[in-house]
């Protein structure tokens, strides 16, 4: 990390929610020139699922990470770590949360990148924040895991927690005199109310508060299919298109070596058609109906199964028959007339994600 | 002299559809214009601000049917 420049520089990780806010806002205050970054793993909870969904599409939408650098008036840098972040999360060396959430190993990566020089073409800073609170999360944000994203960072004491300071050692932009210990904070625990009477004082009035966590991986039932999907494939590993498609539709899985998306409302059937040309569909003809994906290498018996589970989901549920067009990603196409299948005989074992 | 350059950034979601941007822009010269074309509703917000937070200059933005497309002028 080569630094040194007429005046202090410091990364900030940006997430888009109030801590990292906060904890931006607290040094550019003391007149050091902040740049946020923002890593896009693949996991984000953010965008994605808020663009698919219909129910979503109306309302008003807004990436909260460039959003808090407008409202700081600093440069945010979104970095596409989807490639690199696979090792955090198939082999994480502090292990998992509640979930599949590698949260210590994501937050050492995280700061890691930060501080490496080719995250940033400009490059090269002289310390690096976050919007960390000492006792806030019960796998990250203790006070005895902090000082190991610190060492295993590399950052050691370039590291500076804004909200927390006071309950951590001084830092080397404290010690140096960029930053003014005495204007940082000693927040801890999970009250958030030290955090808001903050954000009342900068005259922070709009901000980002996420319900159940910025990560998919935090999330049980999307664990659950990550888990069964690498379980299906006798490999711990994925793609990003993999990882997308977990966030979308009912996935039902009859056997191991293939499982059926079905699109649950028109975003999800418009999102799913995007991926026509890779995956076998099927899609009711005779009835309104869902589209699905076959993931998975089905056998020609399988396919009939198949169809009657996704004509369970259509308008032709209480039909005697319904067809379902079989469409192959060559192009090739097949009508199957089918009885939909019976809830009963639907195995709900077969359900993927269920609890 | 100046050049124009095109991203097709159709069917990605955000943040995907800035981050191209981003990569593409690192590479183009001040006074440079990229054209972009996107699907995802999102990126009405996101590459204005973008460009804001970045002092680029967003030049034209529009959209027809489901698509949105913007001309951005390199700072």
């Amino acid at each position: 990390m080569a630094i040194r420049h007429k005046k202090p520089r410091a990364a900030a990780l940006i997430s888009g929610g109030l801590d990292s806010m906060l904890a931006a806002k607290i040094v550019l205050d003391q007149g050091i020139e902040v740049e946020g970054i923002n890593f896009f793993t693949g996991f984000c909870v953010e965008g994605h699922t808020h663009a698919i969904r219909s129910k979503d599409r109306a309302r008003a939408k807004r990436n909260n990470a460039l959003w808090v650098a407008e409202q700081l008036g600093i440069k945010l840098h979104i970095c596409d770590v989807v490639e690199e972040y696979k090792e955090v999360v198939l082999n994480p060396k502090h292990g998992y949360g509640a979930n599949l959430n590698p949260c210590l190993d994501c937050k050492i990566f995280m700061v890691e990148k930060a501080l490496a020089s080719d995250a940033i073409e400009s490059g090269g800073f002289d310390f690096v924040i976050t919007g960390e609170v000492v006792g806030q999360r019960p796998k990250s944000q203790r006070a005895d895991t902090m000082p190991v994203i610190a060492a295993e960072s590399g950052a050691r004491d370039q590291l500076l927690r804004p909200l927390t300071a006071l309950n951590l050692p001084p830092t080397l932009p404290e010690r140096k005199g960029w930053v003014d210990r005495n204007r940082l904070y000693g927040f801890h625990g999970r009250d958030r109310k030290p955090q808001m009477a903050l954000a009342a004082q900068f005259g922070l009035e709009d901000y980002a508060q996420p319900a159940g966590g910025c990560c998919f991986l935090t999330n049980a039932k999307y664990a659950r299919k990550l888990t069964d999907l690498w379980q299906a494939r006798a490999k711990r590993d994925y793609e990003l298109d993999d990882i997308m498609l977990l966030k979308v539709g009912r996935h039902i899985r009859p056997a191991q070596y293939y499982k059926l998306i079905i699109g649950r409302e028109e975003g999800e059937n418009n999102f799913l058609a995007g991926y026509r040309k890779c995956f076998t569909t099927l899609r009711t003809a005779s009835h309104e109906g869902p589209l699905t994906l076959i993931d998975g290498d089905p056998k020609e018996a399988d396919l009939h199964l198949a169809a009657r589970i996704v004509a369970r989901y259509s308008q032709g549920r209480d039909a005697d028959q319904v067809q379902v067009d079989v469409c192959r990603p060559n192009g090739e196409r097949q009508a199957l007339l089918v009885a939909p299948l019976p809830p009963m005989e639907l195995n709900p074992a077969w359900h993927v994600g269920a609890a | 002299m100046s050049a124009t350059d095109t991203l097709d950034a159709c069917g990605l979601l955000c943040p995907l559809p800035v981050i191209r941007v981003q990569d593409r822009i690192k590479h183009m010269a001040s006074g440079d214009t990229l054209d972009v074309l996107a699907t995802d509703p999102g990126t009405r917000y996101d590459i204005p601000a973008w460009c804001r937070v970045h002092g680029h200059r967003l030049l034209e933005s529009t959209q027809t049917d489901e698509r949105f497309r913007f001309r951005i002028r390199v700072s």
